[in-house]
């Protein structure tokens, strides 16, 4: 199609725009999160700040925050919550996608089926199952309620998997390889590019959550990221350039893991959805 | 073992923990909600008592609870709109353009941030004394406004917080399924002299159309089950009117003690939406699959 040098610009303009929009709220933080409290007060949301190097309110978040504290909590569930997602992940799409068996349509069909139940209004339920296996107020609650597998990582894998040759598995069971050895000598390490989106989104998912942590571990010592962010708030709603740091701090690692990792980001979320 | 034996193992050994988790924490939990929306459980005694529908008559006696609901059409009207503009900017970044892929990069970079923390950094934007566009709107002669304040403009402005933050998402989904489609029919429309809109209509647009339904679907459920935007910012306020229907259900009964009530809430929700799911399949796919 020819572009003429107006239609071209046009398209400029609003990808321009759009751009402004997302960055606009984030330069504002940017700029007031190196002011100092009397500095802040005396400047306008617009100017901008003595200098870039002032990082005091960086280190009185962490301090009166605890977001170190908070961090390693969100390590923690994530770290335990992956290792579980993926290993179960890899073994359903496993077996979905190279047996033929009874049921495998039903289950398939329970994991697609789980979209259309509100997951925050199960909760009611969900809380009085943790509260008798007696692991509310423990890193294992979230933990347990992250691992399952939904519909769109089996998905991802099993797009995946139909896409390693059947004769792979053969080959090896000529040779007598056991169909776990299959599995896990075979199937999961070609299965990386996958596993690796995976990680990156449940990742994210989890750092970005906020109810399950807050109706599950609300003990002080056990925030994550996303309630210890509510909380400071809500005790420092006036020292507006301190919670600017805070937003920024919080922002930051997911941005940062996105920017450097977002090939893998793309091709989950396009071949979940897609194909 | 022979092969089949281990088929048979592996298939019982691998389902077995997923398949748990999954009947625990999503189905079990939504047959017990049906079960409790006909008791007055408080949430603590041992005992349930069975009531039948008294709680389904309380709700829909109580017009309060389905008012509710036109706070989520906000969301609802400004999701449609991030579908389009979505669909625009997506149709924009399939062509050859530079700098397509920064311009990618920076309309998905919302969706990846914390929840939490884009409540608070629009808390900031939309503040009333303090706030950045009140301070450039006062440069222009504008009077500030009270965005989180005013009943009628509360769940605009929230609506567009969440749009701001799901569009890339939408887009992105868009971008593949765009690029997904057959290069040769397009080139074959040209050729047949097609005009770009012809090709958006008869080509493009009927080849995306599960996609469509796909991000429509997440709109439709989305506005309906939000909850942490304006729980976190607005914590409802003002007098209620940023309130939703999932922040109701949990207030029922996290906070009220309420869990029969807010259970019966639940179950009408999730009717709600799979009748809004169907009837969208319908629509959607209506003729050909």
């Amino acid at each position: 199609m020819k572009t003429s040098a107006a239609s071209l610009s046009f398209k400029y303009t609003l990808l321009l725009f759009a751009s402004l929009i997302v960055f606009f709220p984030l330069y504002i933080l940017f700029i007031n999160s190196f002011k100092g409290s009397a500095e802040y007060g005396s400047t306008n949301i617009f100017t901008l700040p003595r200098s870039f190097m002032n990082f005091e309110n960086f280190k009185l978040v962490f301090e009166r925050a605890h977001l170190d504290e908070a961090f390693l909590n969100t390590v923690i569930v994530i770290g335990l919550s992956l290792i579980g997602n993926i290993l179960l992940g890899t073994m359903v799409s496993y077996v979905l996608g190279r047996f033929e068996f009874k049921g495998r349509k039903l289950i398939l069909g329970l994991y697609a089926g789980a979209v259309v139940i509100p997951a925050i209004t199960t909760q009611v339920a969900v809380f009085s199952i943790i509260r008798t296996l007696g692991l509310f107020n423990t890193h294992f609650a979230p933990v347990l309620l992250y691992i399952g597998a939904d519909v769109i990582q089996i998905y991802i894998l099993l797009q995946f998997i139909r896409n390693i040759p059947y004769e792979l598995d053969e080959s090896a069971m000529i040779e007598g390889v056991s169909l776990f050895g299959i599995f896990y000598r075979i199937i999961v390490p070609l299965l990386t590019p996958a596993i690796s989106t995976l990680i990156i989104l449940k990742t994210i998912s989890i750092y970005n959550d906020m109810y399950t942590p807050y109706l599950y571990m609300p003990a002080q010592r056990l925030g994550v990221v996303s309630t210890t962010l509510m909380k400071f708030t809500g005790n420092n709603s006036a020292e507006w350039q301190l919670i600017s740091a805070a937003i920024l701090v919080i922002l930051l690692p997911t941005v940062l893991l996105y920017l450097f990792l977002q090939r893998y980001i793309f091709s989950g979320i396009t071949s979940g959805a897609v194909k | 073992m022979s092969y089949n034996l281990q088929k048979k193992s592996l298939i019982i050994s691998f389902m077995l923990i997923p398949l748990v988790l999954l009947l625990t924490f999503t189905y079990y939990p939504a047959a017990r909600l049906i079960y409790l929306s006909f008791t007055s459980w408080d949430g603590y005694s041992p005992v349930k008592q069975w009531v039948g529908w008294d709680n389904y008559r309380t709700i829909f006696a109580n017009n309060e609870t389905f008012s509710v609901l036109l706070h989520n059409m906000a969301y609802f009207a400004g999701g449609i709109v991030q579908n389009v503009v979505a669909f625009m900017f997506a149709v924009l970044l399939n062509g050859k353009l530079k700098g397509r892929n920064v311009f990618r990069t920076t309309l998905f970079l919302p969706y990846i941030m914390n929840g939490v923390a884009v409540a608070f950094m629009f808390g900031y934007v939309f503040d009333t004394n303090n706030g950045s566009l009140n301070f450039l709107l006062e440069r222009i002669g504008v009077e500030p406004v009270s965005w989180l304040g005013t009943p009628v403009l509360v769940n605009f402005v929230l609506a567009f917080i969440s749009a701001w933050k799901f569009m890339g998402f939408n887009m992105v989904v868009y971008l593949g399924a765009l690029q997904s489609l057959p290069e040769d029919v397009f080139e074959a429309a040209r050729i047949d002299g097609a005009k770009g809109r012809q090709v958006l209509r008869y080509i493009t647009l009927p080849g995306l159309r599960r996609i469509i339904e796909l991000n429509l679907f997440l709109t439709v459920t989305g506005a309906l089950e939000v909850f942490d935007l304006p729980f976190v910012l607005t914590q409802g306020g003002p007098l209620n009117a940023s309130a939703t229907y999932v922040q109701k259900v949990v207030e029922t009964a996290f906070h009220y003690s309420n869990f029969g009530l807010a259970s019966a809430m639940s179950v009408i929700l999730m009717l709600i939406v799979v009748v809004v799911v169907s009837v969208q399949r319908m629509l959607v796919l209506g003729k050909g699959d």
